[in-house]
């Protein structure tokens, strides 16, 4: 285990206390364990980064923070609640306080842009038709995708509909924002829009952002910390000029890519 | 021979997971309006999807099973100078059985694959996790107004399929074949009343739980993509076909005890 320091301590006080607090996190599918003890805090208002290989269980922690999947052990709090063995009912006072973006979007293909944006305002109980149009505007202003409001999802583009379910993750304006693999499958400059979205987001709003990703320009782009993942656990937490400093080859071969013949069989 | 057993075990296995899957999945249902929030308007739209879409096909189902019958009734009847009794052997025969089993069939095939394939998809594409991630329980927003809509058009349209059949069987043999019009309807009305129609009636909401609740469980339990969906979607319509042939039997051995002829 490397660098930890920002990273378990106890929690800081007043605008810094933790938002999210992670400990002891297990989980297995079948006899493939995922998550081994995993523990990981994170600071209100931060972007925290977390990297590391494919099918390593990252998207599957993000699914634990927001209760979609249940873990076998170990804690999850969010502002100081317990989410571990709650029942799904009661998830969703919770899960409204955290806006996702799904490795695909996740929209909803029945409906138009418009109608995506303005579902979780409805489902929150809003009644005022113009003060919804707004809102949605709002946020579909903030994605640059305003003058799109009447399509549907089958006829945008894959970095459209990644700024669409962005647009809908937002606009409910939740404390904390989970990115899963924001920058898959797009094109460099698309990469650099939404990178330059998620922080414009979290300056604007104040967010905490948690960003699954293995694009290390994207993460040293807009991460404040950077949590390397490795064998279910968290095996770096610190600062991007903490990561690229630190000499651990296992570390130096993810951040640079490089493969090692004893990883072309993995 | 010791492989025959295990098929047969992993099929009873199967059969008793399913079952107390949708077991659990009708209790969420029932408890769904008291804790989760009513959309009224996804029940009307279920409404008109489930009811109204439906409407074409079970007209049609109806009143061409209604004047088959009376067809085939009277060639026999006519024989032993019964003819006049065709009207009553056909109103009984679509209230009881043919009207409602009929009628839940066709709706299995067009609407309950729908259900199964619509939520499979959902599933897949991470659509109902988007549900979940923004609070809204998926058995509120996809079961529940899929429920109601089946609840209340189900009887609906055992309704208008007897009523298309009796039609039929009377175009047939009056209007056909030239059946005394008076005794046909004589025969009709004394054989026929409402406990008939309200065997029909009984049967379509044990048919309408049994449809919607394991197209909604097949949908539910899709887990590999496209191919998934497809062999659910067949899954739903076989299950819910079988359970309503099934449970056919049974409800009218048992509905006959209450209501007999």
């Amino acid at each position: 285990m490397m660098d930890l320091r920002n990273g378990q301590s106890s929690p800081p006080s007043g605008r810094d206390q933790w938002v999210l607090e992670v400990k002891d996190l297990h989980k297995s599918f079948g006899t493939q364990p995922v998550l081994r003890g995993l523990t990981l805090n994170v600071r209100r208002g931060e972007t925290l980064v977390i990297i590391g290989r494919s099918g390593g269980g990252k998207s599957v922690l993000l699914k634990h923070v927001l209760g979609l999947v249940a873990a076998d052990s170990g804690s999850i709090r969010i502002d100081g609640e317990e989410l571990c063995g709650l029942p799904e009912r009661k998830l969703s006072r919770i899960r409204r306080k955290i806006g996702m973006l799904f490795q695909e979007g996740a929209l909803f293909d029945s409906f138009n842009v418009a109608e995506n944006v303005a579902f979780p305002l409805f489902e929150q109980g809003m009644k005022n038709r113009q003060e919804i149009f707004e809102r949605v505007r709002a946020a579909l202003h903030d994605v640059d995708l305003e003058a799109h409001m009447a399509k549907f999802p089958s006829n945008l583009s894959g970095g459209m509909r990644k700024r669409v379910a962005l647009a809908r993750a937002i606009v409910s304006r939740p404390d904390i924002i989970l990115y899963d693999e924001p920058q898959s499958g797009l094109d460099p400059v698309i990469t650099d829009s939404i990178n330059l979205l998620i922080r414009r987001l979290q300056e604007k709003y104040h967010v905490t952002s948690i960003v699954v990703t293995h694009d290390m320009k994207s993460a040293y782009q807009i991460g404040d910390r950077i949590a390397y993942y490795r064998d279910g656990n968290v095996y770096f937490l610190g600062t991007p000029d903490a990561l690229k400093a630190n000499p651990d080859p296992i570390i130096q071969d993810f951040i640079q890519g490089r493969s090692r013949p004893e990883h072309a069989s993995e | 021979m010791i492989s025959v057993f295990i098929a047969i075990g992993r099929v009873v296995t199967d059969l008793v997971r399913f079952s107390g899957q949708t077991a659990v999945l009708g209790t969420e249902v029932l408890i769904s309006p008291f804790v989760g929030r009513l959309r009224f308007g996804l029940m009307g739209q279920q409404l008109v999807r489930v009811g109204f879409g439906s409407q074409f096909v079970v007209v049609v189902t109806g009143a061409v099973i209604g004047s088959v019958f009376a067809a085939q009734s009277y060639y026999v009847f006519s024989s032993v100078g019964l003819e006049t009794a065709v009207g009553s052997v056909v109103s009984i025969a679509m209230c009881r059985e043919l009207g409602p089993v009929l009628t839940a069939l066709m709706v299995t095939g067009r609407v309950g694959a729908a259900m199964a394939a619509e939520i499979g998809t959902m599933k897949v594409t991470e659509q109902i996790d988007a549900l979940r991630s923004m609070g809204v329980h998926p058995i509120d927003y996809l079961v529940f107004p899929r429920f109601v809509g089946m609840m209340i058009s189900m009887p609906l349209l055992i309704a208008e399929a007897i009523g298309f059949g009796i039609l039929g069987s009377y175009l047939v043999t009056v209007k056909g074949f030239g059946v005394d019009e008076a005794a046909y309807t004589k025969n009709l009305k004394l054989f026929t009343d409402l406990d008939d129609v309200g065997i029909g009636m009984i049967k379509g909401v044990v048919f309408a739980i049994l449809i919607v609740l394991i197209s909604c469980m097949n949908g539910l339990l899709v887990r590999h993509g496209a191919v998934d969906v497809g062999r659910r979607t067949t899954q739903a319509v076989v299950t819910s076909s079988l359970s309503v042939l099934i449970s056919n039997f049974f409800l009218s051995i048992l509905l006959n005890y209450f209501f007999p002829i």
